[in-house]
């Protein structure tokens, strides 16, 4: 409505209307599965997180280190040329404080997602995962943190191999 | 005057059933690394504009199309991707370079088939959600369907289908890239056990995953090119309407309008004399046939009899698919139309080998979006 229109013609519907059914609607959906195939280089990636370690893909063109790894550089499009061990620390890059889960539930204990750079890899290479352990009131751009690992019997070769990410206290 | 646009540089990844062993990004890395080094081009440098085909549902990330600059090295560059068959895309990369909005565009398509647990339930999530799902149909009884009108209004026979994936497959065994070239005969096809008949099991083309990558240029960037290059004469394309209730189930009017529009921008008055050969869709033995009269190849119910007499075969008097199809071939998603302008342009540039079409001057792709779709594209390519 608006101030020159205080009155629509005709008959509102309701939630109710629907859910009575007498406004028709055909509900469905798709059962949609996948299982990508992950490839050399995240096949690789995923491989050595089982194992409780970061790997990356150096270009000898533009003396890169990149992680995830990739087999292609995408600045030099040619092939990537050795693989690189890298440290499990690094530095955060971004952070949120998610108070919302991906299914928008609600979260009394809110989530950080952070953007982490990891040490041995290029600027700006690193990867996106959670911190852990930390307050989020303490949560800072360039706060160093050091990754916390499962059980090696419950890795799965997956991301969340990792659990999160902790923060890496002074002298601790 | 628009400047002219050729081909310069083909590219693909081999065809398989399933490809384990490389991601989508690693497939497509290949493809792009091959056409590049066929056109001589480095795509962080010489490439202008980027046109790739992909469906999000085939693929399993929604907004796909922001997943393929790296591999492509189209990173920071214009890129698009559009829903349509690859040929789409080729007229799409076309279009920009005649506008003037770029001299080298780069086309890509793939197929990652296997990656889906469940195709055949994705396949059906095509279909009309309120008047044709809750039938519980699967998608290809739309081919069944269609099938049996053509037939009907045609007097073209199962038989004569049958014999176009004996041909199909059998010469796909020449092409190295083909994942289903087999020495099957026609009475292999009509044994079959049948799906929607008058389909059979071997009626209908498997699927397989691979890509394919394509540098377009415009005449003036042709000569800095390595490539052979290969002339785009005519393109065109048009959707039927959709319905399943009144759609032309025996005619395939989409495929006779796209080829009208590329025969008059080619200039060609009787496509049989003026092509030297054809790579039609065969996504269903049918199918063939079906495209074979509405591109008006032959008469509407001739071209059974010239599958029987063998003129479609590669030594016949009008090879159609030398390729092996995508019955030999295997069905490649939106990619399916860049694997039949990749054999046309090989066969163009005398490099098809065994399959090699003597003397082949002018040549045709033609495509169509599989079911329940009534889109079709088509291309002509000739060599200098």
């Amino acid at each position: 409505m608006s101030v020159k229109i205080t009155h629509w013609p005709g008959t509102s519907l309701s939630s109710a209307d629907f859910a009575e059914g007498r406004v028709l609607t055909v509900r469905g959906g798709v059962k949609a599965e996948y299982a990508w195939d992950a490839g050399v280089a995240i096949g690789r990636y995923l491989e050595e997180l089982k194992r409780g370690r970061l790997v990356a893909r150096r270009c000898d063109g533009c003396r890169r280190v990149l992680v995830p790894p990739r087999m292609f550089c995408e600045e030099c499009f040619r092939p990537t040329d050795a693989w690189v061990r890298l440290a499990d620390t690094g530095t955060v890059q971004t952070f949120s404080i998610s108070y919302v889960r991906w299914d928008m539930v609600r979260l009394t204990e809110p989530e950080i997602p952070a953007v982490i750079a990891i040490d041995g890899a290029s600027p700006g290479y690193g990867i996106l995962h959670l911190l852990g352990e930390v307050d989020p009131k303490e949560v800072r751009v360039g706060m160093r943190v050091k990754a916390v690992w499962k059980d090696p019997a419950e890795r799965r070769g997956a991301i969340t191999d990792i659990r999160y990410w902790a923060p890496i206290r002074e002298g601790g | 005057m628009p400047e002219r646009v050729a081909i310069v540089g083909v590219g693909f990844s081999d065809l398989r059933s399933c490809t384990p062993g490389v991601s989508y990004k690693e497939m497509m890395f290949e493809a792009a690394t091959r056409a590049y080094h066929d056109a001589g081009v480095d795509p962080r440098k010489d490439v202008h504009s980027f046109v790739c085909v992909s469906e999000d549902f085939w693929e399993g990330t929604s907004i796909f199309d922001e997943y393929v600059p790296d591999q492509l090295g189209a990173a920071l560059r214009p890129v698009q991707t559009i829903t349509g068959d690859g040929i789409q895309a080729l007229c799409c990369a076309a279009m920009l370079i005649r506008t003037g909005t770029a001299r080298v565009v780069v086309v890509e398509g793939h197929s990652k088939y296997s990656d889906m647990r469940t195709p055949h339930h994705i396949q059906q999530f095509a279909m009309d959600p309120i008047l044709n799902r809750p039938l519980g149909a699967h998608a290809n009884l739309v081919a069944g369907l269609e099938m049996s009108r053509y037939l009907y209004e045609s007097g073209n026979t199962r038989e004569q289908c049958a014999m176009v994936v004996a041909k199909n497959r059998h010469q796909a065994l020449l092409n190295p890239l083909a994942a289903y070239g087999a020495r099957i005969t026609p009475d292999d096809v009509l044994a079959a056990p049948p799906t929607f008949f008058p389909l059979g099991e071997l009626d209908a083309a498997r699927p397989a995953d691979g890509c394919f990558v394509m540098v377009l240029a415009a005449e003036s960037a042709v000569r800095d090119m390595a490539g052979q290059p290969v002339w785009i004469a005519g393109y065109g394309w048009c959707t039927d309407a959709p319905s399943l209730e009144s759609r032309e189930w025996g005619e395939a009017a989409y495929a006779r309008l796209a080829a009208e529009q590329a025969y008059r921008m080619a200039g060609i008055a009787s496509p049989l004399r003026d092509l030297d050969f054809a790579e039609l869709d065969d996504a269903f033995s049918y199918k063939e046939l079906q495209h074979m009269e509405a591109l008006r190849l032959c008469r509407p119910g001739e071209a059974g009899e010239w599958v029987e007499d063998g003129v479609t075969r590669l030594d016949g008097e009008f090879p159609v698919n030398p390729s092996g199809g995508s019955l030999g071939v295997g069905h490649l998603l939106e990619a399916t139309g860049l694997h039949r302008v990749y054999e046309t342009v090989l066969q163009l540039r005398g490099e098809a080998g065994p399959r090699q079409v003597p003397g082949a001057r002018r040549g045709l792709a033609q495509s169509w979006r599989h079911v329940p779709t009534t889109t079709g594209a088509v291309i002509i390519l000739e060599r200098e």
